[in-house]
């Protein structure tokens, strides 16, 4: 047989750089270009609320350590929805699993602050990932033996957590004497160390969650694409009968992957309630754990494209912040629509521009071919 | 117009994917009111050829001529328009609509459905009489046998008025009956004036209907012949480039002790039917056992339980003196680990991860083992130093282990996958379809391989719905009907139509009571 055979339907071979790279530039800037137009219609110039923003995410120590904390979240989302990925799972709950990680922190820097900063730290650490992995294995329990849809299930348990999470801090968890539906103060020893703690830099909530964050990364990597337990996720998420073929369990990786991705939306909890409020409250996961599906897309469930997107998103919060404050037209919403607009490019009209772009490097190919 | 003008005429066509040269100057000329083959290795080159000429991709250079008149066909629809009909090898239809809303979907004929229903019932009653192509047209085509599919197909191109056929690896689904059958209803069609283009790699097929045949190697066209004026052998020389042996060579099986036997096992499948009923079989070292039926008998279910990925209802698999289905249940990475290889019957479903790389796909089934983990860590360079193991054992091309198992033609994924299984040196070893979808070349090889492996002292089990393959590598065969074993003969006794008998349900030996229950059960 022919090694120059080519295949029906084999695979489409064009540089890695115009997968990884190209195309989801091409997307984001379709997504800038599109804003820009909706900055003109409200009637402000855009190449000055670029400037803003780059300038808000970016230009000053602030900003970067801003930008930077919002980017650690946007991680943990990010990887979490990635590994159910690798599971052929769509994992939308990452928003319920962070909010009740926060829970499982809490209550470990409230009841347990007796304790050395040494031990209460990771117990409180531990808790986080344990709520969350919790709050997610039960719809990959019920996907993986009752068949219940996990789109349908995630999103059922963002609503029971936000429930859970209001009842406590109304009814049980509220700081004595207190007004609002907050946990009182957690004892000094819990918080986690800031940044500029150790570093000459203005104050940021900036924490040493974000080097955690790195450190999952790698972490991910190397289990997904190196352990055969993440081999097992990624056969059971490409192929599910070659996976009953070869021995392995869909169930157990199902609800395997579903927890690991819980616990990783619970360092949301981590960086928000442990390093940054230092106290339980109300909507503090702000809507990461859904833009991490986002984060995730965009990524190519790889965690350098993940911590790239998370850097993208990061700094769309803080300068989008930034543009809200420094220019009369553009409000809160705007910059909302701003995100949205890149998660529509990036995530939802992803194969917009890609096969135009992959066509034409690969006419580059057979005309080179043609002439060589 | 004068029957002298080729209905259908390729003139240099010339095709590229990136740096892959796929057609190179091909020139084909199709005589009206015949059928004409085209043979060729998978990955010769034929289905890009049609789809060219269907509409799917462009030639980069060269003329389509019909009817003696240059066209360009940049869409399936020009195609159609040109008069040329396709029928793919996987079929394009909507299971749950009826055989009539399939067939006029795309040329529905204006806003109100009703009219267009109406129209195309008359018109295909005439077509159903016309060739004789019995269908109901309010089945459900998801309700109809693959058989009856195919001709929802034909129809489906006659109806959008096709004078020119094309057929892609029409068989490759179908039972020889229903193969036999298809081939009278080409014939019909060639009666009638249409022109059919069968691209096929079974030399049978070729010889058994066409009146030409174009041969392809390679992306190029190596021969055009008139099919009275050559035989099997030589169309196999011409296909892969040097001659080969169509029949396996093998010396006397030694037959060992029995490593596998099954009693009474029955298996009720989810939606309660049964489709295993009391089967006995012993696997014994040393020897081939064939298992022949028409697809859908059985022989899939009594496979994937042997192999333990599904579970019995009833009956006990003593493997090795140890009755794997009941006191120690095992699955099927369990029974790897003892011994057990398993290539399945269907390599994209089961036997590959399509987007992992080749290496990947090495340790499948296997990724528990010491060989390929050091600790916790999957340890890539000894999975792509198996993986070039096997590469070159198996002759696989190109020999990447760091490809794609999708990027390999369907002949190269299936000696991945043997090679996976064969290279652990399993001591049973279960082999379904060995060779669908694999070309000559290939073929050749994998049943030398599997008669290797069983001179060494292996037992090894077969399914196969190619007769042809049965009977050349078995010991023994075991034909399965209606989930019923109803026979086992020795291979020396078998004849393609004992076996064709057996295989329909009418057993002549004493010994099939099944058969006769089934029959008090109907």
């Amino acid at each position: 047989m022919s090694e120059k055979a080519v295949r029906f339907g084999t695979p489409a071979k064009v540089p890695a750089w115009v997968n990884l790279a190209l195309i989801p530039l091409v997307n984001l800037l379709a997504a800038f270009v599109l804003s820009g137009i909706v900055i003109v219609i409200v009637g402000d110039n855009p190449f000055k609320a670029l400037e803003v923003l780059i300038y808000g995410a970016f230009g000053y120590a602030d900003a970067i350590g801003y930008t930077l904390y919002y980017t650690t979240n946007f991680i943990f989302t990010g990887l979490a929805v990635a590994i159910a990925f690798h599971c052929g799972l769509f994992n939308i709950g990452a928003e319920g699993q962070a909010l009740m990680s926060g829970l499982g922190v809490a209550l470990c820097a409230l009841y347990l602050d007796f304790l050395p900063f040494w031990m209460v730290i990771p117990i409180a650490i531990f808790a986080a990932a344990f709520f969350g992995a919790v709050w997610a294995a039960v719809p990959g329990y019920l996907q993986a033996k009752r068949g219940s849809h996990i789109v349908i299930t995630t999103i059922m348990f963002n609503f029971i957590a936000a429930s859970i999470i209001t009842y406590l801090l109304v009814e049980v968890l509220i700081a004595p004497g207190g007004q609002s539906p907050e946990t009182r103060e957690f004892a000094e020893i819990t918080w986690l160390l800031f940044f500029h703690d150790f570093l000459p830099i203005p104050e940021t909530p900036l924490n040493i969650s974000f080097i955690f964050a790195l450190f999952l990364s790698g972490g991910f990597y190397y289990f997904v694409w190196h352990t055969r337990w993440g081999y097992e996720i990624r056969v059971v998420g490409q192929n599910a009968t070659a996976a009953k073929y070869a021995g392995i369990s869909s169930a157990r990786n199902i609800i395997l992957a579903m927890f690991i991705s819980g616990a990783l939306a619970g360092f949301v909890g981590v960086n928000e309630i442990l390093g940054v409020h230092h106290r339980l409250i109300l909507d503090f996961t702000g809507g990461f754990g859904f833009v991490g599906i986002a984060v995730a897309l965009m990524g190519r469930n790889h965690p350098v494209g993940i911590f790239l997107a998370a850097l993208l998103f990061g700094a769309l919060y803080q300068g989008g912040s930034e543009l809200a404050f420094e220019m009369k037209s553009i409000n809160r919403e705007m910059v909302i629509v701003i995100q949205g607009l890149i998660i529509l490019f990036s995530g939802a009209l992803e194969h917009m521009f890609r096969p135009r772009i992959e066509s034409f490097f690969k006419r580059q190919k057979s005309v080179q071919a043609a002439e060589a | 117009m004068t029957n002298r003008t080729p209905a259908l005429e390729l003139r240099r066509v010339n095709k590229w994917f990136g740096a892959v040269h796929a057609n190179k100057d091909i020139s084909l000329s199709v005589d009206r009111g015949t059928i004409h083959g085209i043979i060729g290795e998978n990955g010769a080159g034929k289905s890009t050829l049609m789809s060219i000429v269907y509409g799917f991709y462009q030639a980069d250079e060269g003329d389509i001529l019909i009817n003696g008149d240059i066209c360009h066909i940049d869409n399936p629809q020009a195609s159609i328009a040109a008069g040329i009909g396709m029928v793919h090898q996987h079929f394009m239809l909507v299971d749950t609509f009826t055989v009539l809303e399939n067939i006029i979907l795309g040329v529905e004929g204006g806003a109100r459905l009703g009219e267009g229903l109406a129209k195309a019932r008359t018109e295909l009653a005439r077509l159903e009489k016309e060739y004789s192509l019995d269908v109901d047209v309010d089945a459900l085509v998801g309700d109809l046998p693959v058989g009856l599919r195919q001709r929802v197909e034909i129809l489906k191109a006659l109806y959008r008025g096709a004078e020119i056929l094309i057929l892609d690896e029409p068989t490759g689904v179908l039972t020889p009956q229903e193969a036999d059958h298809l081939f009278r209803i080409l014939n019909t069609l060639r009666d009638q004036g249409k022109t059919v283009i069968l691209i096929t790699h079974k030399l049978r097929e070729i010889m058994a209907i066409t009146d030409n045949v174009s041969v392809m190697r390679r992306g190029a066209m190596v021969a055009h012949v008139s099919t009275k004026d050559t035989d099997r052998e030589r169309l196999a020389e011409l296909m892969v480039g040097r001659t080969v042996l169509l029949q396996v060579e093998k010396p006397t099986a030694q037959v060992g002790d029995t490593l596998m036997q099954v009693t009474g096992l029955n298996f009720i499948d989810a939606e309660g039917v049964q489709r295993l009923k009391n089967i006995n079989l012993e696997i014994k070292a040393g020897e081939i056992l064939g298992v022949a039926g028409v697809s859908g008998n059985g022989q899939s279910e009594l496979l994937e339980i042997l192999a333990g990925t599904i579970s019995p209802s009833s009956g006990n698999i003593i493997y090795k003196g140890e009755d794997i289905t009941r006191s120690s249940k095992k699955n099927a990475r369990d029974l790897r680990k003892i011994g057990l290889g398993h290539v399945p019957e269907d390599r994209h479903r089961s036997g590959l991860v399509l987007p992992f790389t080749a290496n990947e796909n090495t340790i499948l089934g296997y990724q528990d083992s010491p060989d390929y983990n050091r600790g916790t860590t999957l340890d890539k360079a000894s999975m792509i130093k198996a993986c070039e193991d096997h590469i070159e054992k198996f002759d696989v091309r190109p020999p990447d282990p760091n490809l794609q198992a999708s990027g390999f033609s369907g002949g190269n994924q299936q000696k991945l996958v043997l090679a996976r299984e064969m290279e652990q040196n399993p001591d049973v070893l279960l082999v379904g379809q060995p060779t669908r979808g694999v070309d000559i070349g290939a073929i050749e090889f994998i049943h030398k391989q599997l008669i290797k492996m069983r001179d060494a002292g292996k037992a090894i089990l077969v399914v196969s719905v190619e007769i042809d393959e049965v009977m050349s590598l078995s010991d023994r065969i075991a034909v399965m009907f209606d989930g019923y074993i109803v026979g086992e003969l020795d291979a020396k006794d078998a004849t393609e139509t004992k076996l064709g008998l057996m295989m329909a349900g009418i057993a002549d030996d004493a010994d099939t009571d099944p058969a006769a229950d089934k029959g008090a059960a109907e």
